[in-house]
């Protein structure tokens, strides 16, 4: 292995780690409160944020990182309103994040869409050491929020009112869930893609739900899967040649597939078994309890 | 704290939703240490008229104060105890019967650390109290809404609030098990805790309610001692000996639910 590959592969499996970690232990409290798109639509308003840093000449992750976190503000606020057109005003800020990021590239000289592209699907070739610096103080601020905080975000993604009479800081603690999850976007973009991030912040969890009984098990299910699905997706990528974000989230679907397939043999075959024990030797004091009964 | 503190107050409470009057001008006077319970028919507003005393169904006019304070300023949040009618839409995760009573104890201690044996003691005493001990690493999911329902019980005994406010508690929790929840909320009222509760049918738990305040399309149409039953339970057939003793499931309800003097 050159010293080039060599470099590159640590960038690789470094930025892939990273993504694998976080992605998941925000993902979990998303689908507990069925907002699990809610990273697709912070995706869609980051490539705003990029394309300001490209206009810029700044770094595109710290752009991203302002722009998401405001849009995942008001988002928030948006939802904690509740109203039925916050719906449409989602919709409104989705697209034009899209829309305003491709027009942004546009018009700043010297961008070509090959770099588009890097960000919209993940290029962890075109990652250089000072991106996964930042990505890295991000990364630790999200799994410092995200898993410290776990008792009280539970508790306000379980139930709001409740938390609410028992007096928790519901609105501050949205807020910061908000913006914990726009941090994560922006950390996961070189690897995964702005389009897919959504994908591994919700498919290992949902993978990890399938076997897990409780909260905690599911979180950290869902990160250990993330890890080793995104890690094992980078190595894959770079040898097959492809973007990163495709083989890892395709990778992650495979296991999806894989488990929730061998639950549901598993459950049939115990259902199987336990109908085949219940139903031959019980009949007899089945029918002496509904005869004392009646 | 002596028995005549108004614990809660509500003052000419009106909630409208969509311009459609819920609550029509509601005094309700809840004193330390009694047990109300407001009765009435569905959509009579009772929900509306307890989640307005905590905060949660915004006045249109009127005043709430709880422990003497108005809403606004009142910050001694960990006092107070609910459970919802239902869980609304339900998590989208897994979470056990442990995690959910957990809950409850964040709002004794905030954002304070807690001693582990403390907590751990506050929730054995909840679930105890509502005889779920063995089934402490379930899956919530998989109980039955009875069970479930008991669940959000115990979340609320474990902050171990003075005033704990009910919302159908005992909705579709089997005949033993309300005369044990009886049981918890009498030994409740022995420390102290002051039990507003919204029911249908009070079951045995009749003999505690010291006071009974029944709605009427947001009005209150009656305060004071309990009615005499209505509805189906007046019916001469109805049997109001229920069929099932309390047996030792029901007896989990009762053991120790506080431990503080
Ligand atoms: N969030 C809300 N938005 C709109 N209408 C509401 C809301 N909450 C309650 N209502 C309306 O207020 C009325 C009273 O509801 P409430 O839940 O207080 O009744 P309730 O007396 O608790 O009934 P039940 O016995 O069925 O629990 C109902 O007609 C209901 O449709
Ligand atoms: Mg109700």
């Amino acid at each position: 292995m050159s010293i080039f590959t060599f470099d590159f592969m640590i960038r690789a499996l470094l930025g892939a780690l990273l993504v694998g970690l976080t992605a998941p232990a925000v993902g979990v409290y998303l689908v507990q409160r069925r907002m699990a798109l809610l990273g697709d639509g912070i995706g869609h308003i980051a490539l705003t944020g990029v394309a300001l840093g490209f206009l810029f000449s700044w770094a595109p992750v710290l752009t991203a990182v302002l722009v998401s976190a405001a849009g995942a503000v008001v988002i928030e606020l948006i939802r904690a309103r509740g109203r039925t057109s916050g719906d449409v005003a989602l919709a409104v800020m989705f697209y034009g994040g899209i829309a305003g990021g491709v027009l942004l590239i546009g018009l700043s000289a010297g961008t070509s869409n090959v770099n588009l592209l890097s960000y919209l699907f993940g290029s962890l070739l075109t990652t250089s050491w000072s991106d996964l610096v930042i990505i890295a103080v991000l990364a630790a601020a999200v799994l410092v929020v995200t898993l410290l905080l776990r008792p009280w975000l539970f508790a306000v993604c379980h139930d709001e009112e409740f938390a609410t009479v028992s007096g928790l800081p519901v609105r501050l603690l949205n807020l910061v869930l908000a913006v914990t999850a726009a941090v994560t976007v922006t950390v996961a973009m070189r690897v995964v893609g702005l389009l897919l991030v959504s994908a591994l912040m919700v498919i290992p969890v949902a993978t990890a739900q399938q076997v897990a009984r409780g909260f905690v098990t599911t979180m950290l299910g869902g990160i250990a899967l993330g890890v080793t699905i995104s890690l094992s997706g980078a190595v894959g990528s770079y040898y097959l040649n492809v973007a990163s974000g495709a083989a890892i989230v395709v990778l992650a679907i495979a296991v999806f597939l894989l488990v929730t397939a061998g639950t549901a043999l598993l459950r049939r075959r115990g259902g199987a078994a336990a109908a085949r024990t219940a139903t031959t030797p019980d009949l007899g004091l089945d029918d002496e309890h509904v005869m004392a009964d009646g | 704290m002596t028995a005549a503190d108004p614990v809660v107050e509500v003052r000419g409470a009106v909630v409208a939703y969509g311009g459609r009057p819920v609550l029509r001008g509601i005094d309700l006077t809840v004193t330390a240490g009694e047990v109300v319970a407001v009765l009435g028919a569905n959509g009579s507003g009772k929900s509306t008229l307890i989640r307005a005393a905590l905060g949660l169904a915004p006045l249109a006019a009127g005043s709430v104060r709880l422990f003497g304070t108005p809403l606004d300023s009142f910050r001694e949040r960990r006092r107070v105890g609910y459970v919802p009618q239902r869980l609304g839409a339900g998590s989208g995760v897994p979470a056990t019967v442990r995690e959910v009573v957990r809950s409850g104890v964040l709002a004794r201690r905030g954002f304070a650390r807690l001693p582990r044996r403390t907590e751990a003691h506050a929730i054995a005493g909840a679930l105890a109290a509502v005889g779920l001990s063995d089934r402490e690493h379930d899956q919530v999911g998989t109980l039955s809404g009875g069970q479930q329902q008991r669940v959000l019980i115990a979340r609320a005994l474990a902050g171990q609030p003075d005033l704990l406010v009910l919302d159908e508690p005992t909705a579709g929790v089997d005949a033993a098990s309300q005369v044990a929840f009886a049981g918890t909320v009498e030994l409740l009222l022995e420390h102290g805790t002051t039990i507003l509760l919204v029911a249908h049918e009070l079951g045995p738990m009749e003999p505690l309610i010291q006071r009974a305040v029944v709605l009427s399309a947001g009005r209150v149409v009656h305060d004071g001692p309990c009615p005499r039953p209505m509805g189906h339970h007046a019916d001469p057939d109805h049997d109001h000996v229920h069929p099932h003793a309390p047996d030792e499931d029901a007896a989990g309800w009762v053991p120790a639910v506080r431990d503080r003097a």
